[in-house]
Parts: C-alpha cells; structure tokens; sequence
C-alpha cells in the first residue's frame, strides 16, 4: 500500500484495492506521456523544421513503409494488451467477493441510502464499517437504478432495480469518506450521498452496541415467513409438504421442471418469491401465488438473509460461504430474461 | 496538359458565370432544389442554428457549476438543462454535422460526379431532420427532458415526468436521415466517381465518409428500434426494461449503446478523414500510409460494433463480458493510434503552412492525443470501475467530440470556405480563434480528468466544497471556449460581404474540389473530369503548373 499523499490533487486512497487501482493510473499517465511526448516532439520539431520557405512548394513524394507500419501497430497493441491485463486484474479482485466477508445490506431509493447491518441496527446515507474487515454489500433499490460510489475505495456498482448486485471492500483506514450515488437518478441525485465512517474494531463494537436493534434480518425474515407471510404453512414440514424444501438449497444447483437448472442464489430466491411461477422446482405444483406488491425491497432482503440461514448461512456478521461470488453476476441475466418471457 | 482543362476560373469573357449560389434567388429554388450543395448549405445554418443552442444549455451548465450548491437553478432545471445540451449536441450536432455539411457539398466533387446518387433523398434527409429538430425543439420549449441524453430505463419509462416521448419522436425521426445520408454516400462512391478515379485514388475524406456510412445505416435502425420499444413500454406498460412490468433495465442499456458507441465513430470518423485532407495539403505531400489509414477507417468501424459493453462495466453485467469488452477496446485504439502516427510521419519533410486550416488540424492532434489515450483509461476496466459515471469521463468524451469532432469540424469549413462562398475570410482573426479554441477548451476541460480522478460524479447540480477550484477554472477556460467559438460566426459571415475573392484554388491543391470555379457551378464540372492522378499528388502528374504558381504568387509563406 503505496503512499500517495503527496500527490497533489489526489484523492486518498482508504481500501484493499485503492493501491492497484492507482497504481494502474500511474502506468496509464507513464504510458500516455510517453506516446505524447513523442507524437508532440515530432509535430513541433515538424512544423518548425519543415515550415514552408515559398509559396506553393512541391516537396519530395514518400509513399509510406510497411515496416514502419507494421511496427507502429504492433507496439501500441502490445502496450495496450499489457493495459488490459492489469485493467482484468484489478477487476476481477474489485468484483469478486472473498468468502468471509461481513454482509451489510443496501436498499437504493430516491433519494436516499437505506442499509441495514446483519445485526439489525439501520442507517441512512451513514455507512459504519470496521478497519480490516471484508464487507460485501447486498444491494437493490425500490425505483429507479442508482451506484454505490466510494471514491477513498476505489469501487463502485449500479444497484439495479430487480435483482441484487454486490460490492465488497476491504477498508484500511479509519476516517470518514465520501459515499456519492454515481448513476443519474432524477431530480435530487446530487443529494443522494452521505459518508462512510471506518472504525477501529472496538470503535465499531461500541457502535453497534450503542444502536441496538430489535431485530437482525434473519430474525425479521423468520417473522415474515412464520407468521406475517405464512410461508411456513407450505414450506416448512419436511419432504411432504406442497411447497418445495428449503432447508440446505443456498448456493445449490436446483433442478427446476422442464429439465433445466439454476444456482439457488440470492436472485433466484427474490424472484422466486415475486414469480414463483416462473421457476418451478421439480416435483412440485406451480401454485404459490406471487407476493409481488406484498413485500417491500427490506422484507425481502430479510426473507432472503433468513432462506440463506437455513442453509446454515448467517448472512450476518459471520462467515458466508456463499455460491461462487462469481455466478451472482452470471446467473443474475439469464434469470431475470427468464422472467421477462412470461 | 491536358487536364488542366478541368480548372475553371469562373469567368469567361469577362462575364460571371453562373454558379449554384447564382442559379436562382427564390425560396422555392432552395426548399424545392436537389443540388447537394445547396442542401448543404442549409444543413450548415441549421446546424449551425443547433451548435449555438446546445452551445447556450452548455454556458449554463458551467456558470451553475462555479459554485458548490445549486443556486443558479434549483435542480430539476439544471436535469433539463444538462439533458438539453446531450441531446442537442449528440443527435443534431456532431452526427449530422461534417457528413451533412462537408460530406454532402464536398464527397461528390471530390469524386468527380454531378451530384449524389439520389438528389431528391438528399433532400428528404434535410426535411427529416428539420422535423426530427423541430419535435424535439417544441418538446424542450414545453418543459424538456430530464432524463440524460442516455433515457436509461426504468426512470424514463416509468419515473421521469417530462417530455420524454416527445424527444423520442424527434431523435426516432432524426435517426431516418441519418441513414438516408449515409444510404446516398454508399452508392455514390459505388456508382458515379469519375473515369480514371479509383478507389485507391479517393481522397481519404471520402473512405472515412465511406466507413461512417456503413455505421449509419447499420447502427441507426437500432435506436429507432429502441426507441420504439421505450414508446411501447410507456405507453402501453408492457414490460420490456421495466422489472415492475417484468423487464429488464440493464436490456436498455445494450440495444442503447449498441447504437450509441457506433455513434462516436459516426461522429469521430468524418473528422478523421478532415484532418487526413488538412494535412497532407498544407504540408503540401502525399499522405503517409495512405492504406492504412483508409483501412484504419473501415477497420473502427467494424469494430466499433464490438465495444459497447465498455459503457456498462459497473452496470451488473457478468464479469466475463467486462473483461471480454475491455479487451476489445484495447483492439480498437491501434486503428486511432496509426492513423495518428501516420499523420505525423506525413508533415516529415513537408512544406508546411500555418494557415488557419492547419492550425485546428494541430489543435485537432493534440486534442485527440489526449482524447484517445485517457479512452485507454477508461477501456483498463479496473481502473474504470473507478472513474466511470465521474467528471473523468466527461473530460475524456469531450476531447473526442469537441477536440476530435468540433475542430475538425471548424478546420474543415475554414478550409473549404472560399470553395463554398468563393470568399477569403481574414486570415488573422482564423488563426486568433483557432488559438482561443484550443486554450480555452484545455482549461475547460482538463481540470475535469483530475475533478474525475477525484471522485467528483457527474450530472451533479450541487457538488462537494472541496471541487470548487476546479470548477472554477473549468468555468473559466468555458468562456474563452465561448469567445473562440463565436469569432469564426463574425468573420465568416463578414466575408461574405469584405472577403477578397478567392479564385478557383488559392492554396494550389491537386484536388478535384479545387479545379473548378470557387463557387462551382450547379453540376460541379462544365465538362466530367479525367483523372490521372494518385490523390494529394503534388508532383507533375497532377497537371498544375507549381512553377507559374510560384512566380505569379503574390502571397508570401505565412512563417
């Protein structure tokens, strides 16, 4: 983790990545200035070497030289390949979550940030995390898209209205950054901000204490499911009941009727929940009726935290094995293009 | 010599000639005329007209952004009024521009033909895109848009309360003359050079016309088509991008910039083959590489295709597109980077002026040097992840469309001027500008990349305390901009009235625009032109007596 504040007019860097991310900046800056310095030397040296003594000159012809061609080409496609390489490997350590990670859960709306910790307490526009930790932020919005933008991090993600998108990081300062919603939301979208405040563990301990909260998002989804929704009364009774199993599918591969499958990840879940039609395990009947319009984006990221803690996924302050991160991102579209067909 | 047949003074026995200017005063003979030029002339008042208005909601945006909070206009203005420069700039500026105005006065003399292949859908074009122009002008006088230039769904389907239907219509309608442009320039090329004009002997202004014209009518039907499916959705509430109605936003998004990317290149590559003209004849020398940079031209736009992906890194498609997008865009900059290195190889051992025209040419490299490696930056998807929706791509596009587009735009009228008016504008007051433009767009624009860096997102009406200072010198740098961009309006049009007149070639350039008279005639040629010649050839096979040029200049070299 390089020091860059001196630097002048450069941000501070506070994440896991923010070192790459600059470190790729600065080979970019080294790499253009070398190819402006030469195309600028050679133009000005050109204008004045070869500014024109009479009117109306005929200079000697030049045609072109393949070899130079060929080399002025290929040295530009290899430096750009060595850009990429760099550019795939902040990426892929950008968006792909490790496994132990802290979930924190986001609710994107205009014009404001609702997040809600494992542990229950909630925040608006606020975002509370402890130094050196993993945090994977599980993120939706109620309306229109908006992105979760730390610029001291180095990373950002559109939150996307009907599926979950998620962001990690892992901060390495205390201090307070900068949250900004990156993604055109309408009217007050440049009021759609706030901080995020990075904590020593023990700062961060007394935080949560000093919040508490009623209920944590498995506890709240277990309400939901037991007695507010009545899911139970179809899913919860073991292998003869009408609606399918739950226990133990997290991150599972589902066989679903017609012969497909599909990884019961966080998407599957939310849409199985608002579609159910649409994705029938199975083995069983397509008569769950659809809760869209029942459910608000927060119960849902409930019902989602307490389906995954029956796969003995806590979904709070723990470790969460979660399916290959990866295949969030993966399945997310052929899921949600599913849906669209019906 | 026989070819110097072809060059016409535009007198004979002392008695004016008729020209296209000339041929008829009446309105009717305008609105009802089938001649390219005039036609073209007419897209360069209008677009001249839209440049001025966009140039207007752009003094806005800035003067709003010299302070931290919104307080020139509360915000829902300040939405309207940034979405009213994108869609103005992008849909009835920088695309039409240099196809319709220099494209369309230039591309058929340049071969050698009468006129393009379909007068009357030339003309057609026009009307499109006075209509297309005017439903979006009524929309933005009854309240505009606020939803970005990109519509992104579901805001715009289901959550924007503005005319967003209404602009739709215009750009829907805008996008046919698009294609109908692009259609006549393909067929033109095709069918009607003159004999003896091969395709290796075009000029390179025509094979970047050549390229942009594929893109048009490839690219354009698909933001009808979206555009379309965005009025369905709207109207009817079938759920296409809405998740609501069982759509999907991110859907929009690719059929969006799977038009729109191919844009920059519909907008980019005419300027391309502007600046191959401005250098190669004010160096007076036979481009360098002319293949490849004929190539290049086809080669990005056929790989402009391939790159839209590039706009949606942080949009929640799968990483693997990213990262497949992102090597993709690596691809297309070597056709940009050798064309750059081609343009520079050519002035080595030219005799290079410093008229206005190749002032802008020079602003126009250096701009885009910027332009296209800060697109580096943005195609390392790490790094973009970072700095997309920031001021950083905002500095960055505006290198490209106004560094890259608007100069080579201005570089191109100055050059072809006397050409069109018959008329030698004030040299000095050209070379003024010119400088004002280049000085005042680095200050506007390069304090963004570092604002960008920063963190600072755009679309933003009130902003962080801590980017003032930037903003401030980005305010600054956009009046001198201002000032530079208006004098050319002044001195261009006083020409028309003091200007000296320029003759049939004043700058003796072997190209077939410039052997015939300054205005030239309604069907360009008195008689169809042979050609002998390689193009930019300044050597004797051209036919011009550089000799006689010399002794009879009057003129002395401007350095």
């Amino acid at each position: 983790m390089q020091d860059t504040s001196w630097v002048p007019l450069f941000p501070e860097g506070a994440s896991t990545f923010a070192w790459q991310v600059d470190a790729l900046y600065f080979y970019l800056i080294a790499v253009s200035a070398f190819f402006a310095i030469i195309v600028v030397a050679a133009v000005f040296y050109f204008f004045v070497r070869y500014r024109e003594t009479e009117k109306f000159a005929t200079p000697p012809e030049i045609h072109g030289s393949i070899p130079l061609e060929l080399f002025w080409s290929f040295v530009p496609f290899v430096i750009s390949m060595t850009i990429f390489l760099g550019g795939a490997v902040v990426y892929y350590n950008q968006y792909t979550p490790p496994e132990d990670t802290m979930e924190i859960f986001v609710v994107g709306k205009q014009w404001m940030w609702k997040i809600q910790h494992g542990t229950g307490q909630r925040e608006i526009n606020e975002l509370h995390v402890p130094v050196n930790r993993k945090v994977k932020l599980t993120m939706t919005t109620e309306d229109v898209l908006h992105d979760f933008f730390i610029p001291a991090f180095r990373t950002k993600a559109d939150v996307v209205p009907g599926r979950y998108t998620s962001l990690w990081f892992e901060a390495t300062k205390p201090g307070k950054y900068r949250l900004f919603c990156a993604e055109y939301c309408g009217l007050n979208h440049s009021g759609m901000g706030g901080w995020v405040y990075v904590m020593e563990q023990k700062d961060f301990d007394n935080w949560l204490a000093g919040n508490l909260s009623n209920q944590t998002p498995v506890q709240q989804g277990e309400d939901l499911f037991t007695n507010k929704l009545g899911c139970a009364s179809c899913h919860a009774g073991g292998q003869n009941q009408r609606g399918a199993v739950l226990e133990g599918i997290f991150g599972k591969e589902v066989k679903l009727v017609g012969g497909q499958t599909v990884i019961a990840d966080e998407d599957y879940i939310r849409n199985s929940i608002l579609n159910p039609a649409g994705q029938v395990v199975e083995g069983y009947q397509p008569i769950m009726p659809t809760f869209k319009g029942q459910v608000t984006e927060e119960q849902l990221v409930a019902l989602v935290a307490y389906i995954k803690s029956l796969s003995g996924q806590s979904g709070a302050a723990t470790a969460a094995p979660a399916a290959a991160p990866a295949s969030n991102a993966a399945t997310a579209a052929p899921a949600n293009t599913a849906g669209a067909g019906r | 010599m026989e070819n110097v047949d072809s060059i016409y003074t535009g007198e004979e026995n002392g008695e004016e000639k008729v020209n296209y200017l000339t041929n008829g005063f009446s309105v009717k003979s305008w609105l009802l005329t089938k001649d390219h030029k005039r036609i073209a002339i007419m897209y360069l008042i209008s677009v001249s007209v839209f440049f001025l208005l966009g140039g207007i909601f752009a003094g806005l945006i800035r003067l709003e952004l010299l302070t931290p909070a919104s307080d020139l206009m509360e915000s829902g203005s300040y939405n309207r009024v940034f979405t009213a420069h994108g869609v103005i700039m992008v849909f009835f500026y920088l695309i039409p521009a240099i196809p319709a105005v220099l494209g369309n006065f230039l591309l058929p003399i340049m071969i050698g033909a009468k006129d393009l292949a379909f007068p009357r859908i030339n003309l057609l074009s026009l009307y499109i895109y006075w209509v297309g122009g005017a439903l979006t002008l009524f929309a933005l006088m009854q309240g505009g848009v606020d939803t970005g230039w990109t519509f992104y769904t579901p805001y715009s389907t289901t959550f924007s309360n503005s005319f967003v239907m209404l602009v739709g219509l215009g750009i829907f309608v805008n996008g046919f003359s698009s294609i109908l442009t692009g259609l006549n320039f393909i067929v033109t090329t095709h069918t009607m050079r003159a004999p003896g004009m091969t395709w290796f002997r075009l000029p390179l202004f025509v094979w970047a016309h050549y390229a942009t014209s594929l893109v048009m009518i490839l690219g354009t039907p698909v933001i009808a088509i979206t555009v379309l499916l965005l009025a369905v959705e709207r109207l009817t509430q079938t759920g296409i991008f809405d998740p609501a109605l069982g759509g999907d936003p991110i859907l929009f998004q690719h059929l969006f910039w799977f038009y729109s990317h191919p844009a920059v290149y519909i907008m980019i590559l005419p300027s391309m083959g502007v600046i191959s003209e401005l250098i190669s004849n004010f160096s007076r020398k036979k481009i360098f590489g002319y293949e490849f940079i004929a190539f290049s031209s086809i080669a990005i736009a056929v790989f402009g295709f391939l790159v839209w992906g590039h706009h949606m890194f942080v949009s929640g498609q799968s990483i693997y597109a990213g990262l497949v997008f992102s090597f993709l865009t690596m691809v297309v900059a070597v056709p940009s980077a050798i064309k750059v290195f081609n343009w520079t190889a050519t002035l080595y051992k030219g005799s290079i002026s410093y008229d206005t025209p190749m002032l802008y040419a020079l602003g126009f490299l250096g701009l885009f040097l910027v332009g296209g490696l800060t697109g580096l930056f943005l195609g390392a998807i790490g790094l973009t992840v970072h700095v997309t929706d920031t001021y950083f791509v905002v500095a960055h596009f505006h290198y490209v469309m106004v560094g890259g587009t608007v100069l080579g735009y201005l570089g191109g009228i100055h050059y072809w001027w006397p050409k069109m008016t018959g008329k030698m504008y004030s040299e000095f007051w050209g070379r003024i500008s010119a400088m004002l433009v280049f000085i005042g767009f680095n200050l506007t624009f390069f304090p963004q990349f570092i604002l960008g860096y920063q963190g600072m997102p755009r679309r933003y009406a009130a902003y962080p305390e801590e980017f003032q200072v930037l903003n401030i010198f980005s305010t600054a740098g956009a009046s001198v901009l201002g000032i530079g961009m208006t004098l050319p309006v002044i001195y261009l049009v006083g020409s028309l009235i003091s200007g000296k007149d320029a003759g049939p070639n004043p700058w003796v350039l072997p190209g077939l625009e410039w052997r015939t008279s300054s205005p030239p005639p309604t069907f360009n040629f008195e008689k169809t032109p042979v050609v002998t010649w390689e193009a930019y050839s300044f050597g004797e096979e051209s036919g011009l007596d550089f000799e006689e040029a010399r002794r009879e200049s009057t003129v002395s070299p401007t350095v």
